[in-house]
């Protein structure tokens, strides 16, 4: 074991993976401590994926160092993935067989004893709240329940570093608000580094952490706050009517980046330094063109907003 | 006075003893871009199915752009254009025979038609690729296309963006803008909040039933019993045991490093802060938070159970 561990539970260090012409992932640097929550956000094809696959040592990369807890994942790949559970989108559970069954089957594949398996699965079930269910057949949970038991699943074997891949796509609010409850719980416990990767930025912001990938590339990365931070004072609301001429107007600015719709409003995302001047004129403009302005401010920039900002080339 | 696009009345769908629709009415105006948000399962795509005249209403009944969608549902469904969560999308072929595919289904012969939708949905550059060598964002763009070849004047999107990142999906929105800014009226069901803020209204479905459909600034008003504050505190789990326990919280929950809590509106800073304070919780800083469409959408499940 390395000193590695008291600074990340996940080290990764100058990682490239290049799919023939492709660079999947580029010069990519991550530490992730235990208690943290790494939300890994990005276009399709950023990279995440492959970065998923690469600490569960399912790719080698062609450059670069992982350590998953201390160890060495091209060397010590049997000690790594002990320390790993992976919830991977579509988990597959035995449908015929029980819950507890179920995550016997995953105890005993990850080298639970015989003595041990008992406990340890009561306990997981538990703590999803799956202890009532433990007869009842996988096939006949609901969609939530199957969520929780695949988390049960990669939690069995009390793994340092839990990786997530888009863990609730599909699953109705109420059950993501339950399952996030849990992996907070974990995390705040502070003996596990958790890694998510999603494209969506309601679940981003639910993470300690968030980092950007375009190109294989992490293109900034910090808390939630930090990140919305950097477009303080650059993101205006504007409601009023009629809302596709307040857009065209909006577009013909020279100080608007951009002008997005959201069904009730738009959100103009504005160069530095010059919300002022945009409202000044635009309240001058509107009027004049036969439009009506019915509120015009400066809101808290979402991190879809910084996203965006930063994967045009003019900012990036 | 803009037409009503879709009116449903009581419209109901039993599947055995199972009710998928349970006596949903609303309507929707001629230009507005409506959500239709829900967990899988909840009837979101029954009443689509309905509403194009696939499935029989059980009850209830339902008029698309005027016509009956029991009595006719052919006009119904040459009016309009459906985006299917699954694109319905040929791999093999490319992206421009693909639309002539669709085009030829709908009756539409005219090639400049099918120039004038690739110009629409942004595809200029990538007519002659196979659908299989494209990415999920342009493949989505392609589906749209197949739904709008014929000019439809309602459209329905069935998840249209789910899995792709928020770039494409700002960028798909601003074309179903484009549309609705041409006289298009657009009903989108979802089951991401991400996606029902793009909506001027949303309905809100869960278990077969409509709980509410207003604009999203209404709901967060009306449908939410109070106030959405954020509650920084350490450590946390001991914060949030407090918070549940106060009489004056609705809801609490962790965010990431920090707390939400729900309170009624007559709710101050000070006496959150004081009852923390009375459990042993110090150093907390309690700011006053936006509401957010998930926040209503749990202050409606929960007022429901």
């Amino acid at each position: 074991m390395s000193s590695l561990k008291d600074n990340g539970m996940i080290q990764v260090a100058n990682l490239h993976k290049r799919f023939g012409n492709h660079q999947a992932v580029n010069t990519l640097i991550l530490e992730i401590p235990a208690g943290e929550i790494y939300g890994l956000v990005g276009p399709d094809g950023a990279g995440k994926t492959t970065t998923l696959r690469l600490l569960c040592g399912a790719l080698r990369p062609d450059q670069g160092k992982i350590e998953i807890a201390g160890y060495d994942v091209a060397r010590q790949t049997e000690e790594a993935r002990a320390k790993i559970g992976y919830l991977p989108q579509r988990f597959s559970l035995y449908e015929e067989l029980t819950v507890l069954e179920n995550i016997r089957f995953f105890a005993e594949v990850r080298g639970l004893k015989a003595t041990a398996w008992y406990p340890r699965c009561m306990e997981i079930l538990a703590f999803v709240g799956l202890e009532e269910f433990t007869n009842r057949r996988a096939g006949q949970l609901s969609g939530g329940m199957k969520q929780k038991l695949g988390l049960a699943a990669a939690l069995v074997h009390e793994p340092q570093v839990l990786l997530l891949d888009e863990p609730t796509t599909g699953v109705d609010p109420v059950t993501r608000q339950d399952f996030w409850q849990l992996i907070i719980r974990l995390a705040v416990k502070g003996d596990v580094a958790v890694l998510v990767s999603t494209p969506y930025m309601d679940e981003a912001a639910r993470c300690t952490r968030v980092g950007f990938m375009q190109h294989g590339q992490l293109m900034v990365e910090g808390t939630p706050q930090e990140l919305r931070q950097r477009l303080n004072g650059r993101v205006l609301e504007l409601r009023g009517e009629p809302l596709p001429l307040l857009r065209s107007l909006a577009r013909a600015d020279t100080d608007v980046e951009d002008a997005q719709m959201f069904g009730d409003r738009l959100h103009l995302r504005v160069g530095p330094g010059t919300s002022e001047r945009v409202i000044d004129r635009l309240q001058a403009l509107v009027p004049a063109m036969g439009g009506q302005i019915a509120s015009l401010r400066a809101v808290s920039p979402q991190l879809d907003d910084l996203f965006i900002a930063m994967s045009e080339p003019r900012n990036g | 006075m803009a037409e009503q696009v879709i009116i449903a009345e009581g419209l109901t769908r039993r599947f055995g003893d199972f009710v998928a629709v349970d006596h949903v009415s609303f309507s929707v105006q001629e230009g507005e871009v409506v959500g239709y948000l829900g967990p899988n399962g909840s009837g979101k795509t029954t009443t689509i199915r309905m509403l194009l005249g696939l499935l029989l209403p059980s009850e209830g009944n339902a008029r698309v752009l005027d016509y009956d969608v029991v009595k006719q549902s052919e006009q119904v469904r040459a009016r309009v254009g459906y985006m299917s969560q699954k694109f319905a999308l040929y791999n093999e072929l490319t992206v421009s025979e693909n639309l002539a595919f669709y085009a030829g289904v709908y009756g539409v012969r005219d090639r400049t038609r099918l120039d004038e939708v690739i110009q629409q949905v942004g595809l200029r550059g990538v007519e002659r690729k196979r659908v299989s060598d494209i990415s999920v964002g342009w493949r989505q763009r392609v589906a749209l296309g197949t739904a709008i070849v014929h000019r439809p004047q309602l459209l329905f999107l069935d998840e249209p963006t789910s899995g792709v990142d928020p770039i494409a999906r700002r960028a798909f929105w601003d074309l179903i803008y484009d549309l609705v800014a041409g006289g298009v009226t657009a009903l989108v069901t979802t089951h991401y909040m991400d996606e029902a803020e793009y909506c001027g209204r949303i309905g809100i479905m869960r278990e077969g039933r409509l709980l509410a459909m207003d604009k999203p600034s209404v709901l967060k008003e009306k449908a939410l019993p109070g106030l959405a504050w954020d509650v920084h505190a350490q450590p946390l789990l001991p914060a949030l045991n407090a918070l549940e326990q106060c009489a004056c919280v609705i809801r609490a929950g962790l965010v990431s490093d920090h707390l939400r809590a729900i309170t009624p509106g007559d709710v101050e800073a000070e006496a959150l802060q004081a009852r923390l304070r009375e459990a042993g919780i110090e150093g907390v800083r309690i700011e006053l938070a936006e509401p957010t469409l998930e926040d209503v959408f749990l202050a409606l499940a929960a007022s429901r159970s």
